[in-house]
């Protein structure tokens, strides 16, 4: 992981990618069909450069963990962008090169109680992985760990690329409603839940940091390429952020 | 100077053309479902088509004026009345104060966009006054209207004048360009996903051939159908990416979900199909226990198509420059 990033830091790539439509006014640019963490950091450097090209019709550029989806409307005048005319500009702008994602120099520290009421899950992911707690939660804390994509609700990241032994699949049988803060994992990610949601990953501990804020500048806590930091605290600790989270909210 | 709302409603929210520029944030582009009709109502109150409509589901809302304004009403024939008289669709119509705006039975389709000469007096949150009701965000503070709301409208009318204007605007004629008429198609139209070949060709010889109801609980995130499973020869895991609207999604029971306006903004189930742009607001206008047929087109197809209804968007409005002209100068 951390070798990936500094050799892109190093040179400019031009990866390698297929294009395909979603739909017609949406298109998808390929770079793999495998979750790693070097396909992960080539979409968002992909993305950065796109978004930063403002090409005439693009409306949204979203990375994700193998592509890059890429919004965008006609102007009536022209007819263009279409799928064709997209496709060469997007191609160009690859080809030429792609610098890594800016975001990827920013640590972001989110500090985590992990276990009991907070983290309810944390038992069985010991037990399934057959760690202690204790090497469950230093495991999560491990560096290395990035936000790769944000979706499925405002703020809301997905957090890798986890120790093999964090290859959980999803519960069964999903929560209906997960609190806000929660700390989860699965399949080798985290996310945390940024409201109240109804989930079916394993829940190991909880932030107090709010990751969506209309109030904010810039109102999701991460953005995708993001470093993080999980930092363990106490169940004290926790609730003494989150007071003086509500505070600054007064 | 503002809207008052008696009843409100199954469910009003405020829609615009949608919150572009986040969705790589996880926010939800929501907008109008019904696109066309969203426009087509703004440009005949000589609006920008940027500006929010309010859309009105099935059983309309009871609205009263406090001040004269220029209104149209488009989409859904829900019988609408202005004091007890029907209230023509498709076209501007000044309204005095008091006046109130109610809804009946509905006569066909499901959603109604009104829209207001002006504008709604909303403040705009990331870019957007669409309503996004699962996170409480935009359009009115977040929510559908309620009774007693009162929302302050940008540019009432003068009385003043005020008969002749609605002489001049009914005596106007209004031509609707072909390519913006309701479409008459027995079929919504589609282009196939990627992993179409991997579904079995009996699943997309059924999606093709046999009809598809609208179930129950298909609302503005997405349409569940009900009809012919869809099965992946190998089913496989598919990787989150984004999503579209009308993507026809297929989780594994088979049941196809098509992503309407207030889709999440990645998803990783397997894409069969999406619906093309041309026909989504036709599927906008079904609602729950409709049935709905599909039929293939290209994606070359498709964009023209679109293309030629924004092009005829950009006509209409030149067209409707007396309109403008008309409110302009009251």
């Amino acid at each position: 992981m951390a070798f990936v990033y500094c050799s892109l830091m190093h040179r400019m790539i031009a990866p390698t990618f297929t294009l395909r439509h979603l739909g017609d006014h949406c298109l998808s640019l390929d770079f793999g069909d495998t979750i790693l963490a070097e396909t992960g950091l080539i979409c968002l450097a992909a993305a950065e450069k796109i978004r930063l090209a403002h090409l005439a019709g693009v409306t949204d550029v979203v990375p994700s963990y193998t592509s890059v989806a890429v919004h965008y409307y006609a102007e009536p005048l022209t007819g263009l962008p279409n799928f064709q005319s997209l496709s060469d500009s997007l191609t160009a702008l690859i080809q030429a090169g792609l610098a890594p994602a800016s975001h990827a120099q920013r640590t972001v520290d989110i500090p985590v109680c992990y276990g009991g009421e907070h983290g309810p899950d944390l038992s069985d992911v010991a037990k399934a992985t057959g760690l202690t707690e204790q090497q469950v939660i230093q495991m999560h804390c491990a560096p290395g760990s990035m936000v790769f994509m944000l979706g499925f609700a405002p703020g809301h990241p997905y957090i890798g690329i986890h120790d093999p032994l964090f290859a959980l699949p999803r519960r069964d049988v999903p929560r209906t409603v997960v609190p806000a803060g929660s700390v989860a994992i699965a399949n080798r990610q985290s996310t945390i839940y940024p409201t109240r949601l109804p989930g079916g990953w394993h829940i190991l501990g909880a932030t107090p940091l709010k990751l969506f804020d209309l109030t904010r500048v810039q109102p999701t806590l991460l953005l995708p390429g993001d470093h993080i930091r999980f930092i363990p605290i106490s169940p004290k600790e926790f609730d003494h952020l989150a007071a003086a989270q509500s505070q600054v909210q007064a | 100077m503002s809207m008052i709302i008696v009843k409100p409603g199954m469910l009003s929210t405020f829609q615009d053309l949608g919150r572009f520029g986040q969705q790589h944030l996880g926010v939800s582009v929501a907008g109008a479902m019904d696109q066309r009709a969203h426009r087509l109502a703004n440009l005949l109150v000589g609006n920008d088509p940027a500006l929010a409509t309010l859309e009105i589901t099935l059983t309309g809302p009871t609205l009263r004026f406090t001040k004269p304004c220029c209104l149209a009403l488009c989409g859904a024939d829900l019988s609408a009345t202005l004091n007890g008289q029907p209230f023509a669709l498709n076209r501007p119509i000044i309204v005095r104060a008091k006046d109130e705006l109610s809804f009946g039975v509905r006569q066909h389709g499901t959603r109604a966009y009104l829209a207001v000469y002006g504008g709604f007096a909303l403040t705009p949150v990331l870019g957007s006054t669409s309503t996004y009701l699962r996170s409480a965000m935009g359009g009115w503070q977040g929510r559908a209207l309620r009774r007693d709301d009162e929302i302050p409208l940008l540019r009432p009318l003068k009385n003043k004048g005020l008969e002749d204007l609605a002489m001049d605007l009914w005596s106007l004629k209004i031509y609707l360009p072909g390519a913006l008429a309701e479409s008459r198609q027995p079929f919504v139209r589609l282009m196939k996903g990627q992993q179409w070949d991997e579904f079995t060709p009996e699943s997309c010889a059924a999606l093709l051939t046999e009809p598809y109801r609208i179930s129950p609980d298909s609302e503005r995130m997405g349409y569940r159908l009900q009809g012919a499973p869809l099965l992946m020869t190998t089913p496989r895991q598919m990787i989150s990416e984004g999503t579209t609207f009308g993507s026809i999604q297929v989780p594994a029971g088979g049941q196809p979900i098509v992503l309407m306006a207030d889709r999440q903004t990645t998803g990783g189930y397997p894409k069969i199909a999406y619906v093309a742009s041309i026909d989504l607001p036709r599927l906008a206008q079904m609602g729950p226990g409709d049935m709905v047929s599909f039929n293939a087109i290209s994606l070359e197809q498709a964009q023209a198509l679109d293309l030629a209804r924004t092009q005829a968007f950009a006509t209409l409005a030149q067209a409707l420059q007396p309109v403008r002209t008309l409110l302009l100068n009251h």
